[in-house]
């Protein structure tokens, strides 16, 4: 300032009033800019933290479901228990299915072995007291185990006569305990186990016997309620799976076929942008209304099964085709003009010049969302509900219009269950795969994005 | 010089509408075989505009609306039967902003001929690239590196290769918006050099801001302002003497 002011040439004095009051401005302006930068940088931290919290949460809960306690028994195919006829041998006159059919009443057969005596038989070796507990000892093993067996007897009846060593799930409740999810200081009329379980459960822990080990059963088997060591997500993943497969077979194709047409070639009038604006609209559609719409149009007019994947997969097409388009169009939009010009001007069709220029360059942008819809459709839960995407499915399905229930339906089933087995760590591990699967889709997409991104 | 070469366009009474807005007031005139045209004038004269008649570029625009004729040897572009692709092959143009397609440089090249069926055999197309780009003048830049993509050249030879792919269609006239605006001085003086050698086998439409271009490069010039054609006539002629007031006080730069 002093600088300014012994400066002879007097008009300077002016500029410097005006300086002043921007170097005023100036510091106000700093101030807000500072506030502006702070308030951003911790509404991401916040942010950050609780998505933090969340996984952190979940994890600790549901990777715990992936190990199972399974105990190791010899478990000795008695002859005398498993007493069923040789496995049948095709003749050379015989038909295939007159083979077939012989085959499944010896397979019948092989159902009705008291397998569950082998694996009591086998305990006992273990459990010298057993003899005197026998209810205590049918509940030791999950009861899902004894198929294993005849499993395992159906693909190789050799196994006859033979001892193999085997890890068996055990029951649920034994599974929990041994987690420490239950208090051990309950008296016993609050216990789910009895005292005598609790003294052979503790005492074949100690010994080695009853182990926590990986186990696959969360991922091999549908859900289950007798069984409940062994339920597991098969049902509902490959319910999602059929899902999203209508969802890409429809969704897909139409939503980016109708995002051209409407971006490139329909003419500009009130019926298109009717038919924007609606689009639009669709996108906003709270999906429990897509739900309402399911069960009244694709269930009570077109007969469609319920529960069934097929009307899942038609429903959330439905719920993802404005996704798909407006992510299209969008990413034609910012697809340069000048290429569009460059192909026109060289006596390329209009159809020429998207399909050769145009579309190439918009498919990473076209594929991004294509899989961020998917994705979506892949968490829906509300809409499911209605079409009886909710009820209890024990089996896994084998086509689209089998019964079925969906990944996220499951957790909620799962959450909403009263056995500790399932709304603790099942859920969670459901939770897990789930957001397993949305990261590798998302993933996916960045991937696709990046590979096949040009400059221009 | 001008009248002895045969007619190549002949325009009559243009117009052309934006909506509502009259952008043209009905141009006439006369293109002649091999010769290179200048449009000049400032900005939103309408220049570009009545060069993107002569192949229909303007169709791409909503709501735009020609009236009048332009005849391409005695044949009505505008006409209901013509087929725009077919025009524009015969037609070809080459832009403000070079915009090779994010290719190949050989696909770049490629791509009109395979389009419109010019070449069987892979051997005539190979041939094709190689002349079309020799004549632009960038063969022996980029004969080394025909795969690499055609963005990655710099802007003067992304111009040149968007000329060789323009040419490399064999079209008859060639229209040339403002080729050199995005250019620096070296790679404009290399383009006007190309042009002077390809109005041997075409005729050349260019619209240009520089007058100085216009001058080097134009044997005829045509001064636009407001949507009117002020005056037309060899280059020489109306740079050194202009017949209307206000087409020397643009190229005097008293406006524009």
């Amino acid at each position: 300032m002093t600088i300014i002011a012994e400066n002879p040439i007097k008009s300077v004095a002016a500029p410097s009033q005006v300086q002043q009051k921007v170097i005023a401005s100036l510091r106000k302006r700093h101030r807000k800019e500072k506030l502006f930068r702070s308030l951003g940088l911790s509404a991401v931290l916040i942010s950050l933290a609780l998505v933090a919290l969340l996984f952190i949460n979940i994890f600790a809960k549901g990777i715990p479901a992936f190990w199972q306690s399974a105990i190791t028994l010899d478990i000795y195919f008695d002859p005398k228990i498993i007493n069923v006829p040789q496995k049948p041998v095709q003749q050379a006159d015989e038909s295939d299915n007159d083979f077939r059919q012989r085959d499944l009443a010896w397979q019948n057969q092989v159902g009705f072995v008291n397998f569950n005596r082998l694996i009591a038989d086998s305990l006992q070796k273990v459990l010298p007291d057993a003899a005197k507990h026998r209810r205590d000892l049918g509940r030791v093993v999950t009861s899902g185990e004894r198929f294993a067996l005849r499993d395992m007897v159906v693909a190789d009846p050799s196994v006859i006569g033979q001892t193999h060593t085997l890890h068996l799930l055990t029951d649920a409740n034994i599974d929990v305990w041994l987690k420490g999810n239950i208090d051990r200081s309950l008296p016993d009329n609050q216990q789910q186990l009895s005292p005598k379980m609790r003294e052979w459960v503790q005492s074949l822990s100690e010994q080695g016997i009853i182990q926590n080990r990986f186990s696959l059963a969360l991922f091999m088997n549908a859900d289950s309620r007798s069984s409940l060591a062994s339920a597991g997500l098969a049902g509902a993943f490959m319910g999602s799976f059929y899902m999203m497969l209508v969802v890409i077979v429809l969704a897909v194709p139409m939503g980016v076929a109708a995002a051209i047409y409407l971006e490139e070639f329909a003419p500009r009038n009130r019926l298109t942008d009717l038919v924007e604006v609606n689009i639009n609209n669709l996108a906003a559609v709270p999906s429990i209304v897509f739900g309402l719409l399911g069960a009244s149009v694709l269930i009570g007019w077109f007969n469609l099964p319920m529960s069934a994947p097929i009307v899942g997969g038609l429903v959330l097409s439905l719920m993802t085709l404005p996704t798909v388009i407006i992510a299209t169009r969008s990413t034609l939009k910012a697809i340069p003009p000048s290429i569009r010009q460059a192909a026109l001007g060289l006596g390329a069709s209009k159809m020429q010049a998207i399909f050769h220029h145009v579309l190439p360059l918009a498919i990473p942008g076209i594929l991004t969302g294509a899989i961020l819809g998917v994705a979506q459709a892949l968490g829906e839960t509300a809409p499911l509900l209605l079409i009886g995407m909710k009820s209890f499915v024990a089996s896994v399905p084998a086509s689209p219009f089998d019964q079925a229930t969906a990944l996220p339906v499951q957790i909620y089933l799962w959450q909403g269950n009263e056995l500790r087995n399932f709304f603790e760590a099942r859920t969670s591990a459901a939770i897990i795969v789930l957001l397993m699967m949305m990261i590798s889709l998302n993933g996916m997409a960045i991937w696709l994005r990046k590979k096949y991104e040009k400059r221009w | 010089m001008t009248n002895i070469a045969p007619l190549k366009i002949r325009a009559k009474d243009v117009k052309v509408f934006y909506g509502d807005n009259e952008a043209l007031h009905g141009i006439s005139m006369d293109v002649y075989q091999n010769e290179v045209i200048s449009f000049i004038g400032p900005s939103g004269c309408g220049k570009s505009t009545f060069l993107r008649c002569m192949n229909r570029m303007n169709d791409t625009i909503e709501n735009c609306r020609v009236t009048g004729s332009i005849a391409l040897d005695g044949r009505d572009v505008y006409e209901p039967s013509l087929d725009v692709v077919q025009l524009r092959a015969q037609v070809g143009m080459v832009f403000q902003k070079p915009n090779p397609f994010p290719k190949s440089i050989y696909e770049n090249i490629a791509y009109g001929p395979r389009l419109h069926g010019l070449a069987e055999r892979k051997a005539d197309l190979d041939d094709i690239v190689e002349s079309s780009l020799r004549r632009a003048g960038l063969w022996n830049e980029v004969k080394d590196r025909l795969d690499q993509p055609g963005t990655g050249l710099s802007g003067g030879q992304q111009q040149r290769l968007c000329i060789a792919r323009s040419i490399a269609v064999s079209p008859e006239v060639i229209l040339m918006d403002e080729p050199c605006s995005a250019l620096d001085p070296i790679a404009t003086s290399i383009i006007e050099e190309l042009i002077d050698e390809l109005k041997q086998n075409f005729t050349i439409v260019i619209v240009t801001h520089n007058m100085q271009q216009a001058a080097r490069v134009s044997d005829r010039t045509a001064f636009f302002h407001l949507g009117n054609l002020i005056e037309i006539g060899n280059t020489n002629d109306v740079f050194t003497n202009p017949q209307q007031k206000r087409t020397e006080d643009y190229i005097t730069g008293r406006y524009g």
